[in-house]
C-alpha cells in the first residue's frame, strides 16, 4: 500500500553567507516523508542536516529547489504564510527543548495550541491528555527547572504533537539525554509515527537512535549519500547504501 | 496564554520590573503634579469669573485679566449697556490691586474685589465664617483663611489698613486662593471705590452683564460692541481664556508646568522603552521558539504590548497612589494640586500611550527574529 507523502523536497540547494565566505550547505537534496514512518537524518557536523531541517520546517528558505508541505508549495510564500504552514502541519522538537522557563509543563504545551487560536478549557484538556500520553500526567504544574532533561524533552514532544501535525521534525532529540531517557524519547517518537500515523523526521548523529528508525537517510557535505530502510517485519534497519548502489549501476 | 506569558515574562526579572515600575511611577507623579498644578492654577485664575453670574463682561480696552483690569470705566458704559435690547442687568464691580498694611508692621499686596451682593454679580466664594450681611457692616471685609499669616492677622475681628481706610475681617472664606499670591479681599462696591480712590464716583473695573433668558448672548455682544466706544465686551469664556493666557502663558508659568509634564512623559517613555527592550532581548529565544512553532508576528507583538500594558496598569496604580498623597498634602498650600476624574483618566491614557510607544523598540527587535536561531541553541 502506498503511504501518503506529507512532505516532498526536490533538488534543494542552500547557499549560506555571501562573497568569499559563501558556503554551499545543500547541493541539491531530495527527500520525501510519508505518514507512519520515523526517519532519521544522520550525518557528521557541518554536513547540512540542521540547515536541511530548517528548510523542511519552513523556517529557512532554500536558495533553489522545491518544497511541498502537505501538498502546498512553499515557493513565493512570505514569512507569515510560512508560519501558517508550520502552524497547520508541523511540530518541532529541539535539541535544547526550548521550553518557556516561566511556564509550567501544561502551559508550555498549551501555548502551542494558543498560537493556533485554540484556547480555553478544551485546549487545557487536550494539553493535559497529551502530557499524560507522554507519561507526564503527574508533572503538569511543574516548571522546566523542576523537570529532568528527559522530562523536559517529553514536554517538548507533547508540545510538538498536541496540535496533531502531520509532520514532526526533531533536532537532535537525544543529544542532551542519557541512554535511558534517550531511548524513552525515541520510543515515544516511534510510537507517534506508528500509532498516530505522523511522519517523524529526527536529525541526529546518535547511533543509539538507529534501532527505532524505519528509515535512515545519510547526508554528507550537503548531499544525500545513503538511505537505509528497515524492511517490514525486521527489528533493525537493513542497510541499503546508495553509494554502493550507484557504484553498482556504474 | 498571551496574558500569562506577558505576566510571567514581566515578573521573571523582579529587579527589572521594579526599575520599570519606578520609572512609570515617577513619570506619573511628575505628570500628575505638573498637570494638577496647571489645573489648580487655572481654577484659581478663573474662579471669580466662573462664579460670577455673568454672560458678558464690559471692560476697558487692554484689560488683561480679572485682577488686571487696567483703567476704570465710567457708568456711561453701564447705561448704554442697560439700554441695549436683551440686557437684563448690568452690575459694576471693582477689582484692583492695593496695599494691605499689616496691623503690626509691613505690608503686602491684595486684590480688592468690590461688588454689591444684592446685584448678584460677584460674591465671595466658599464663605466659611460670616455672611454677606456681615460684610456690609462698616469697614467689614472677607478674606481667605489661607492668607491670614500672609496678611499678618489672626482671623475674625482682626483689623488692618487698605489705602486710606481701616478694614475689619468679618467673614472668612476657605480655599479661595489667588494665583498672583495677592489675597482677594471681598467688600461692598462703595467701600471698594473708597479704598481705591474712586469714592463718590460711579467708576468700575468691569460691568458684568446678564442677559434675559433665551436671548442670544452673541447677538447682544455684537450690539454692545457697536455701542460702546471706550470699552470692549467679552463673553465669560473669552474673558476666562484671556485671564488664563495672561497668567499662564505670558508669564511662562503654564509653559513651565506643561513642559514639566512633557518631560515626565518623555522620561517615563525612555525608561519603559529601555526595560521592555532589554526584557524582549532576554526572552528573544522564547519569541524565536514561538515563531518556529508557527505563531504569527501579531501574536508576539500582542505578548509585548500586553507586557507594556501590564507595566502601565501596575505603574499607574502605584503612581496614582503616590500622586494622590501629594495632592492631599498640597491642599492647604497656597497653590493646591487638583486631581479630577478626567485628569486621572487622562493620565491613565497617557500611561498606556507611553508604554505602547515604549514597546515599539521591542517590537522592532522581535520583528527581526530569525526563527532558525532555535536550532543553534
Amino acid at each position: 500500500m502506498t503511504k501518503e507523502t506529507v512532505l516532498a523536497a526536490k533538488q534543494i540547494v542552500k547557499e549560506l553567507g555571501s562573497g568569499a565566505s559563501k558556503v554551499m550547505a545543500l547541493r541539491g537534496v531530495d527527500l520525501e516523508l510519508v505518514r507512519g514512518e520515523l526517519t532519521l537524518l544522520m550525518g557528521p557536523s557541518g554536513s547540512g542536516k540542521t540547515t536541511f531541517l530548517s528548510i523542511l520546517g519552513c523556517i529557512m528558505a532554500p536558495t533553489s529547489g522545491e518544497l511541498c508541505v502537505a501538498g502546498t508549495s512553499t515557493e513565493g510564500l512570505d514569512p507569515e504564510e510560512l508560519a501558517g504552514l508550520r502552524r497547520d502541519h508541523i511540530g518541532f522538537i529541539f535539541q535544547s527543548y526550548n521550553l518557556f522557563p516561566t511556564l509550567s509543563a501544561l502551559e508550555n504545551v498549551r501555548i502551542s495550541l494558543d498560537v493556533r487560536g485554540q484556547k480555553g478549557y478544551k485546549a487545557a484538556r487536550r494539553s493535559e491528555d497529551v502530557l499524560r500520553e507522554v507519561g507526564l500526567g503527574h508533572r503538569l504544574k511543574n516548571y522546566p527547572s523542576n523537570l529532568s532533561g528527559g522530562e523536559q524533552q517529553r514536554v517538548a514532544v507533547a508540545r510538538a504533537i498536541v496540535s496533531s501535525p502531520s509532520i514532526v521534525l526533531a533536532d537532535e532529540p537525544t543529544a542532551a539525554l542519557d541512554g535511558e531517557n534517550g531511548n524513552a524519547v525515541m520510543e515515544l517518537l516511534a510510537r507517534i509515527a506508528h500509532e498516530q500515523g505522523r511522519s517523524v523526521l529526527a536529525v541526529t548523529h546518535d547511533p543509539r537512535t538507529l534501532p527505532f528508525a524505519d528509515r535512515v537517510v545519510r547526508i554528507e557535505d550537503g548531499l544525500i549519500v545513503g538511505e537505509e530502510r528497515r524492511p517490514e517485519g525486521l527489528d533493525a534497519p537493513e542497510i541499503t547504501d546508495l553509494n554502493k548502489r550507484r557504484k553498482a549501476h556504474a | 496564554m498571551i496574558f500569562t506569558l506577558a505576566l510571567r515574562n514581566l515578573f521573571h526579572d523582579r529587579v527589572r520590573l521594579m526599575v520599570t515600575l519606578i520609572g512609570i511611577l515617577f513619570s506619573i507623579v511628575l505628570v500628575a503634579v505638573q498637570l494638577g498644578l496647571y489645573l489648580g492654577a487655572s481654577r484659581m485664575i478663573t474662579a471669580n469669573i466662573d462664579h460670577a453670574n455673568a454672560d458678558l463682561w464690559i471692560m476697558p480696552f487692554g484689560a488683561k485679566s480679572f485682577e488686571d483690569g487696567g483703567m476704570l470705566i465710567s457708568a456711561r458704559e453701564r447705561h448704554q449697556a442697560l439700554a441695549t435690547p436683551g440686557v437684563a442687568q448690568v452690575t459694576p464691580i471693582i477689582v484692583q490691586f492695593n496695599e494691605w498694611r499689616k496691623p503690626a508692621d509691613g505690608s503686602t499686596r491684595v486684590v480688592i474685589v468690590g461688588a454689591d451682593a444684592e446685584a448678584g454679580a460677584v460674591q465671595p466664594l466658599s464663605l466659611e465664617t460670616g455672611t454677606w450681611e456681615d460684610i456690609k457692616a462698616p469697614d467689614a471685609i472677607a478674606v481667605d483663611r489661607t492668607y491670614l499669616q500672609e496678611l499678618g492677622i489672626e482671623g475674625l475681628g482682626s483689623s488692618a489698613q487698605i489705602g486710606p481706610g481701616r478694614v475689619k475681617v468679618r467673614a472668612l472664606t476657605n480655599g479661595v486662593r489667588s494665583f498672583t499670591q495677592s489675597p482677594y479681599v471681598y467688600m461692598p462696591l462703595s467701600r471698594a471705590r473708597y479704598l481705591t480712590g474712586a469714592a463718590g464716583t460711579d467708576l468700575a473695573t468691569f460691568q458684568v452683564v446678564k442677559v434675559f433668558p433665551g436671548v442670544d448672548v452673541e447677538q447682544v455682544r455684537s450690539e454692545l460692541a457697536g455701542r460702546l466706544e471706550g470699552a470692549e465686551v467679552l463673553t465669560t469664556d473669552e474673558f476666562r481664556d484671556r485671564s488664563l493666557t495672561q497668567w499662564l502663558f505670558r508669564t511662562g508659568a503654564g509653559v513651565a508646568l506643561i513642559g514639566g509634564a512633557l518631560l515626565g512623559i518623555l522620561v517615563g517613555t525612555v525608561i519603559v522603552a529601555q526595560t521592555l527592550y532589554s526584557s524582549t532581548k532576554d526572552h528573544i529565544n522564547e519569541f524565536a521558539t514561538l515563531r518556529a512553532l508557527g505563531s504569527s508576528s501579531g501574536y508576539i507583538h500582542q505578548v509585548i504590548l500586553t507586557q507594556a500594558g501590564l507595566s502601565a496598569v501596575i505603574g499607574y496604580i502605584l503612581g496614582m497612589m503616590l500622586a494622590l498623597l501629594v495632592v492631599l498634602a498640597s491642599q492647604s498650600s497656597p497653590l493646591p494640586i487638583i486631581m479630577t476624574p478626567q485628569l486621572a483618566a487622562g493620565l491613565f491614557s497617557v500611561t498606556l500611550f507611553m508604554c505602547a510607544i515604549s514597546a515599539i523598540s521591542a517590537i522592532v527587535k522581535v520583528t527581526k527574529i530569525d526563527p532558525a536561531t532555535v536550532f543553534s541553541r
